[in-house]
């Protein structure tokens, strides 16, 4: 396998703890390139939405280094987009106003955000939805506006932290799929926090799989399967062994106790 | 029968339950006391015959509620924006906040007609002291209570302090802000005849000062009248802040009942 020159996320030796507490992330050596979809799995109290939380520069390393684009992550602040577990949606607002938020946060003009909103709706699929108030929206579709308002942003890299916990299986896995579509169009590194298995193994190129008491990555699981992937890949064999494979994982992390 | 009609209909039909029970009540009382306690009609006449006097005292009180009731949302919002600042502001002006509250306005009364005259600005400035406290603490409770998941996606988005407020902090409040506009309402009328009642003049005398006159004078159609005239100026302060209500908030709030999703 040919190495690319430089990763565009790096994490070097990194320890979070905070305050006087306990350390939450332990030695987290690590480094992605522009392509990657990485997923980050692991018992609660791991340090997952942590390491999140450092990537996007609102939580700063305690000992370490993080380089992401050849800077720190204060500085690389404009180049990613955070997708939290809830909606987060303004609800006096309605959804075309809610994907434009960011922007209007940045200070970018009216036309340019309706604009630029605009296409991040199509990309979302919610043409038509626009003039709607978010307690008119299925969960799924609040969700995708949420997702919407991230991709306004044309980030470098896209951060995920269980956006799709709270839905159905159904809605979950139709999402998952369009994640994917999107990602086709608009290319972004992502760092997903997930607590389903199939979800990680469908959506990544590398699983983390962490431990907990202190956070450290325990292994990474490499999901060679091509891309574009259909509902047809969680039919196939390759995909099922990978699924087996880190719930085994998964399941000593759960059981191992310092 | 709907919900609906049963919300119109069963008060229409009590009405005339309780006009009937009014009449008997008058029926029954010793002649020589009917007096004190006025028939229905000869309210209605009454209101009749003295409307000019009762309207312009009805505008005047309307006017001072109105003016005291408009100071309240104005001095209000800038409080609550200042005690939403922090924990800290909230602690040191809290319990001055209180005495004030804790204070029974008539008592202020008299060192109102001394700083500012009997009348209109006293009338005002009653009304004004009875609104101010529910309106401070619902719009403060609610520039502090946004959904933290909201602040933590302004906060990560790098919002100024500006914006936050502005885009976030303020529309996130409107509910709890009508909840005090809604208490404020019913208050500013009451304010109103209560501060003319104790710091009206004649020269804009209004319904609290012919409360006085009627009473003065035995005319108690006249004075039930005035009720009538006083409860008026409460649907009108009530009514009006529903609509507004109902105008900034039933787009997205919980309170006004979707019917699709």
């Amino acid at each position: 396998m040919s190495e690319q020159p430089s990763p565009i996320v790096e994490f070097r030796a990194v320890e979070k703890r905070y305050g006087d507490g306990p350390l939450v992330l332990d030695r987290i050596s690590f480094s992605a390139q522009a392509d990657d979809f990485v997923s980050v799995i692991g018992p609660s109290g791991c340090g997952k939405t942590t390491l999140l939380r450092l990537l996007a520069g609102v939580s700063a390393v305690t000992d370490g280094e993080l380089v992401i684009d050849g800077q720190s992550p204060e500085a690389a602040a404009q180049e990613l987009a955070y997708v939290f577990q809830e909606p987060t949606l303004l609800p006096w607002l309605t959804v075309d106003k809610n994907v434009q938020l960011l922007l209007r946060l940045r200070g970018v003009p009216a036309a340019e955000r309706a604009a630029v909103g605009d296409r991040a709706l199509r990309l979302a699929r919610l043409s038509g939805k626009d003039r709607c108030y978010p307690c008119q929206l299925s969960g799924g579709q609040k969700m995708r506006v949420s997702l919407a308002r991230a991709l306004s942003l044309s980030p470098k890299i896209l951060l995920l932290d269980e956006p799709f916990g709270a839905l159905d299986e159904m809605s979950r896995e139709h999402l998952n799929e369009e994640l994917l579509a999107v990602r086709a169009l608009q290319t972004w590194t992502a760092f997903f926090v997930t607590h389903s298995v199939a979800e990680a193994v469908f959506l990544s190129n590398r699983i983390l799989v962490m431990s907990a008491n202190p956070g450290r990555i325990h292994r990474e699981v490499r999901v060679d399967l091509p891309y574009p992937r259909t509902p047809d890949t969680r039919e196939s064999a390759a995909y099922l062994q990978l699924v087996a494979e880190v719930s085994r994982l998964l399941r000593s992390v759960e059981h191992y106790q310092p | 029968m709907s919900a609906r009609t049963q919300r119109i209909l069963l008060p229409v039909l009590t009405a005339p339950l309780l006009i009937g029970l009014w009449y008997l009540v008058c029926f029954l009382l010793a002649p020589d006391r009917r007096i004190f306690l006025p028939a229905p009609h000869q309210i209605l006449h009454a209101l009749v015959a003295s409307r000019a006097e009762l309207f312009s005292a009805w505008l005047n009180t309307g006017a001072g509620a109105l003016a005291g009731f408009l100071l309240a949302i104005a001095v209000s919002g800038l409080c609550a924006l200042l005690l939403s600042l922090s924990p800290w502001v909230r602690a040191s002006l809290y319990p001055y906040l209180m005495i004030l509250q804790m204070t029974p306005v008539v008592v202020l009364a008299p060192m109102l007609i001394i700083w500012v005259g009997a009348g209109f600005k006293s009338v005002a400035l009653i009304t004004f002291l009875i609104c101010v406290f529910p309106l401070v603490v619902n719009s403060t409770q609610g520039l502090i209570s946004v959904d933290r998941h909201l602040v933590e996606l302004f906060r990560m988005a790098r919002a100024s302090r500006r914006q936050e407020v502005l885009l976030l902090r303020i529309p996130a409040a409107l509910p709890y802000f009508f909840t005090g506009l809604r208490i404020a309402a019913t208050l500013a009328p009451i304010g109103a005849v209560v501060g003319d009642f104790t710091a009206g003049n004649s020269a804009g005398a209004g319904l609290g000062f012919l409360t006085i006159i009627y009473s003065a004078n035995f005319r108690y159609p006249e004075l039930f009248a005035t009720v009538a005239a006083t409860c008026a100026l409460g649907f009108l302060f009530t009514g009006g802040v529903l609509g507004l209500s109902w105008l900034a908030l039933h787009h997205w709030h919980d309170s006004y009942g979707r019917t699709d999703t």
